[in-house]
C-alpha cells in the first residue's frame, strides 16, 4: 500500500464543517496539484477534534504541527510554505491566552496535553468511515476475544471489576446492569445505545459516533455476547444528521465485514444493529421515556421498578461514552481500567467545555482531576480578564459550583455533595458578567418546556418556579419568593417521576444555595448586579467621558441617542431596548450599566 | 469484502500498518529534506521523490520523511538531515538521487554514516 510522506489530518466533525471545511479541503486538493504535491501529501478527513472553538483546524502528521482557524483564503500560502517549502506558517499557529509565543506542536499544547484519551482514543487519527482504519488501532480485537475465548460471565466480571459506570449521568455500575440482564431469562434480549444527548451545550456524544461509530458497534456486540442479545439500537438523534450518517455507513461496512450478522468471526454469536432516528424531545434522553419511543408510544417516563424493558423483553441501555469504553477494557483488563480516576469513579470522562472559557471543547480527563485544573490549565482560564464566577455541572440537571469550590476532585460523589452532578458531562463556565437568577430561569425554562407533562410535580412545579423567576428577573419579586423557590424546588425533587423532574430544580436549589444575595437584590432592590437582566439595567453615557463623536448614536437601532456634535450624548430610556451596541461601538468606554 | 475471521484482523492491520505509523510519527529514523526556494531550485523536490520511492520499495515502517525550510547553507544543496533515533543527527550536502540511494541503504536501512557525502554531524546551536 503506498505511503505518502505526509499526512494532512483535516477535522471534519459538524463544528468544522458548518465552518467550511469541505471548501477548505477543495482549495486544498487544487493547490496540492498546482505544486505536483498530491502523490506526496495526502488528505484524510477525521472526525472531531475536540477543539471545536478554533476550528476549522487540521493537524499535519507525522510533526504533529497544529493549525487553527484556516479559511480557504490562507491555503494556497500554506501549501505553498509548508507543504512546498518545508516551512510551517506561524500566523495560523496556536497561541495561548495572553501570550506571543506560538506553540506549533500539538502535543504541547496545553488543551490537548493534559488530556488522556480513552473513550476518544481514536479522534483525529482515523477516518470514520474507513473499518480498516479502526480495525488498524486494536479495533475488533476486544470482539474477537470475547466471541473467541471468554465466557459471557467472564466478560460481565471484566467489567465489573474494572468500576466502569454509566457515563449517561446517573453513573449506575455497568457490570450490575449487565449481570441483571444476563440472568433475566426471557428471550430475545436486545442493547441499546442512548445517543439522544439532549443536555443544550454538550456535543461529546455526537463527537464519539461522528468520529468512531466502530467503537460503539463493538462495545455493543461485546455487550450483546454478554447479556446474551441478539440485536441492537442505537437510538440517535434527528439533529445529528452527521453522525447518523456516518454511523449507518459504519453498520453496513461492519455487516460486509462479517463483524456483524450471524456467525460473527465464525463463533456462532449472531447479532445486528439498526438505527432508531429520534425525534428531538429532551426527555427521550431518559431510559423509560426513550424504550417507549422505540416502541412507537409517546415517550412518557414511567415509574421504576419495575425494571424496564423493551417489548417485555430484558435490554441494557447504556450511554454512548460508556459503550465506548467496553472494547478498551476487555483488551487492557479491568485492573488496568481501575488504577485510573478515583476509589468510587474509575476510569476517564469525557467534558464539554463551553461558556465564557478561552479553550473551549471536547476534553477527557482522568476522573479526580479538580475543576481548577480542567478550567484553567486545559480551559486555559477566562477570556476578556474577566473574573471566574460559577461552572455549570450535567447540563440543565445540573448545579452551580462557585470559586470556593474550585478545588473539588471531579468524581459522581463529589459533584452531587456539592449539590450539582455529574451528568453527561457539560460544564458550562460563567464570568462575573453573568447573572445567577438568569441562568436559573434560562434552565428551568428549557426543561419546563421539555417536560412530558406525566406527573403534576413536574409539570406544574416547572411552571411554578418559571413563574417566580421571570418575575424576579423583570423586578417584580413578591415577599416571600425566594423561600418559596426553594420549598417548591425541594417538593419538585422528592416527588417527579422520572429523573427530568427530579433534577430540574438543580439550577435553582444550587444557585440559592451559592449566590443567594443575587436573589436578594433581584427581589429586595430591583437591582441586577450583573448587568444582565433587561427590566433591572440601564444604560447611561458618562458626560465626562464622552466626546460627542456621535458613533453610537449612528448604530442605535432604535434612535435612542441624541446630541450635538462634539458635545456630551444621552440615552433616552424609554426608547433604549438595552441592545449593547452603544457598549461595543464606543472607543472611550463611556458607556456604563447600572 | 468476505466475512472476516479472527488472522483477518491482523492481516488488515498489517497492511495498512505503513500508513497509520507515519502519520502518528513513530519511528526509528527520520530524513528531513531541506526545501526553502533554494532547495527546490537545485533539485531537492527530486530528491524528496527518490526517498519516497526507496521507503516505498523496501516498505520501511519506522522512517518518516518530512521537510524543513532552508537549512543556511544555500550554496551546497540540495541538503537531507537523517536523524537515527539515539544518534546525532548527521547534514548530508550536494545530494542527487543517486547518492541519496546511498544514504538511504548505507545510513538509514544500515546504521553507517556516509562519510563521503556527509557536512558535519550535530545540530546547530540556538540561542
Amino acid at each position: 500500500m503506498k505511503a505518502f510522506r505526509t499526512y494532512i489530518m483535516l477535522c471534519a466533525g459538524t463544528g468544522c464543517v458548518s465552518n467550511g471545511v469541505f471548501k477548505i479541503k477543495e482549495v486544498l486538493e487544487q493547490e496540492l496539484e498546482k505544486h505536483s504535491l498530491q502523490d506526496e501529501v495526502a488528505i484524510v478527513m477525521t472526525g472531531c477534534n475536540g477543539f471545536c472553538a478554533q476550528g476549522p483546524l487540521m493537524v499535519v502528521k507525522p510533526e504533529g504541527i497544529f493549525y487553527q482557524f484556516l479559511t480557504p483564503e490562507c491555503i494556497p500560502h500554506l501549501v505553498e510554505e509548508h507543504f512546498l517549502k518545508g516551512r510551517p506558517v506561524k500566523d495560523l499557529m496556536y497561541v495561548p491566552p495572553e501570550k506571543e509565543e506560538v506553540i506549533p506542536e500539538l502535543h504541547a499544547i496545553p488543551f490537548f496535553k493534559d488530556q488522556r484519551l480513552i473513550a476518544m482514543r481514536n479522534r483525529g487519527m482515523i477516518n470514520p468511515d474507513s473499518i480498516e482504519e479502526y480495525i488498524a488501532r486494536d479495533g475488533y480485537r476486544a470482539l474477537s476475544k470475547a466471541v473467541g475465548s471468554m465466557k459471557p460471565e467472564e466478560v460481565i466480571k471484566e467489567i465489573s471489576d474494572s468500576g466502569l459506570r454509566g457515563r449517561g449521568g446517573a453513573g449506575f455500575p455497568t457490570g450490575r446492569k449487565w449481570e441483571s440482564r444476563r440472568k433475566d431469562p426471557r428471550t430475545p434480549k436486545y442493547v441499546v445505545c442512548n445517543a439522544d444527548e439532549g443536555d443544550p451545550g454538550a456535543f461529546m456524544d455526537r463527537s464519539i459516533v461522528e468520529a468512531d461509530p466502530h467503537s460503539i458497534i463493538e462495545g455493543m456486540a461485546v455487550g450483546a455476547y454478554a447479556v446474551g442479545a441478539s440485536m441492537g439500537y442505537v437510538y440517535l438523534r434527528m439533529e445529528y444528521p452527521l453522525a447518523v450518517k456516518r454511523m449507518q455507513y459504519a453498520i453496513e461496512q461492519a455487516k460486509e465485514y462479517g463483524l456483524l450478522g450471524q456467525d460473527i468471526l465464525g463463533s456462532g454469536f449472531d447479532f445486528d444493529m439498526q438505527i432508531f432516528k429520534g425525534a428531538g424531545a429532551f426527555v427521550c434522553g431518559e431510559t423509560t421515556a426513550l424504550v417507549a419511543s422505540i416502541e412507537g408510544k409517546p415517550p412518557e417516563p414511567r415509574q421504576r421498578p419495575p425494571r424496564t424493558t423493551l417489548w417485555d423483553k430484558p435490554v441494557v441501555i447504556n450511554n454512548v461514552e460508556t459503550w465506548a469504553n467496553v472494547p478498551v477494557i476487555i483488551n487492557l483488563g479491568a485492573k488496568w481500567f481501575s488504577e485510573i480516576g478515583t476509589e468510587t469513579s474509575k476510569g476517564t470522562k469525557v467534558f464539554s467545555l463551553a461558556g465564557n472559557v478561552n479553550n473551549a471543547g471536547l476534553v477527557e480527563v482522568p476522573m479526580g482531576i479538580t475543576l481548577r485544573e480542567i478550567v484553567y490549565d486545559i480551559g486555559g482560564g477566562i477570556p476578556k480578564g474577566n473574573e471566574f464566577k460559577a461552572v455549570q455541572t450535567g447540563g440543565p440537571s445540573g448545579g452551580v459550583i462557585p470559586a470556593s469550590l474550585l478545588d473539588l476532585s471531579v468524581d459522581y460523589e463529589q459533584l452531587a455533595q456539592a449539590g450539582s452532578m455529574m451528568g453527561s458531562g457539560g460544564m458550562i463556565v460563567m464570568d462575573d458578567a453573568t447573572c445567577m437568577v438568569d441562568v436559573a430561569r434560562y434552565f428551568v425554562e428549557f426543561t419546563n418546556d421539555e417536560s412530558c407533562g406525566k406527573c403534576t410535580p413536574c409539570r406544574e412545579g416547572s411552571r411554578a418556579l418559571l413563574e417566580i423567576l421571570n418575575r424576579l428577573c423583570r423586578g417584580e419579586g413578591k415577599e416571600g419568593d425566594i423561600e418559596l423557590l426553594q420549598e417548591l424546588g425541594e417538593s419538585v425533587r422528592d416527588a417527579s417521576l422520572c429523573g427530568l423532574g427530579q433534577s430540574l430544580p438543580n439550577p435553582v436549589l444550587s444557585s440559592l444555595e451559592h449566590f443567594r444575595d443575587e436573589y436578594e437584590e433581584h427581589l429586595n432592590n430591583h437591582r441586577c448586579p450583573a448587568g444582565v437582566c433587561k427590566a433591572l439595567i440601564t444604560f447611561n453615557i458618562d458626560k465626562d467621558v464622552c466626546t460627542g463623536c456621535r458613533l453610537c448614536a449612528k448604530k442605535c437601532p432604535q434612535d435612542a441617542i441624541t446630541g450635538e456634535a462634539k458635545k456630551p450624548h444621552e440615552i433616552d430610556h424609554d426608547k433604549c431596548i438595552k441592545c449593547g451596541v452603544c457598549i461595543d461601538v464606543c472607543k472611550f468606554e463611556a458607556v456604563s450599566v447600572t | 469484502m468476505a466475512k472476516i475471521k479472527p488472522e483477518d484482523l491482523d492481516k488488515i492491520t498489517e497492511k495498512i500498518k505503513r500508513t497509520m505509523l507515519l502519520r502518528e510519527g513513530e519511528h526509528r529514523a527520520k530524513i528531513i529534506v531541506h526545501m526553502g526556494t533554494c532547495g527546490i531550485a537545485a533539485g531537492a523536490r527530486k530528491v524528496m521523490g527518490a526517498f519516497m520511492a526507496l521507503t516505498d520499495q523496501e516498505q520501511t515502517k519506522d522512517v518518516i520523511l518530512t521537510t524543513s525550510s532552508c537549512a543556511g547553507l544555500c550554496s551546497r544543496e540540495p541538503m537531507a538531515t537523517v536523524e537515527i533515533r539515539g544518534q546525532t543527527p548527521v547534514k548530508y550536502v550536494d545530494l542527487d538521487e543517486e547518492k541519496a540511494k546511498k544514504v538511504f541503504s548505507d545510513h538509514v536501512l544500515g546504521g553507517k554514516v556516509v562519510e563521503e557525502y556527509a557536512l558535519a554531524t550535530g545540530s546547530e546551536r540556538v540561542g
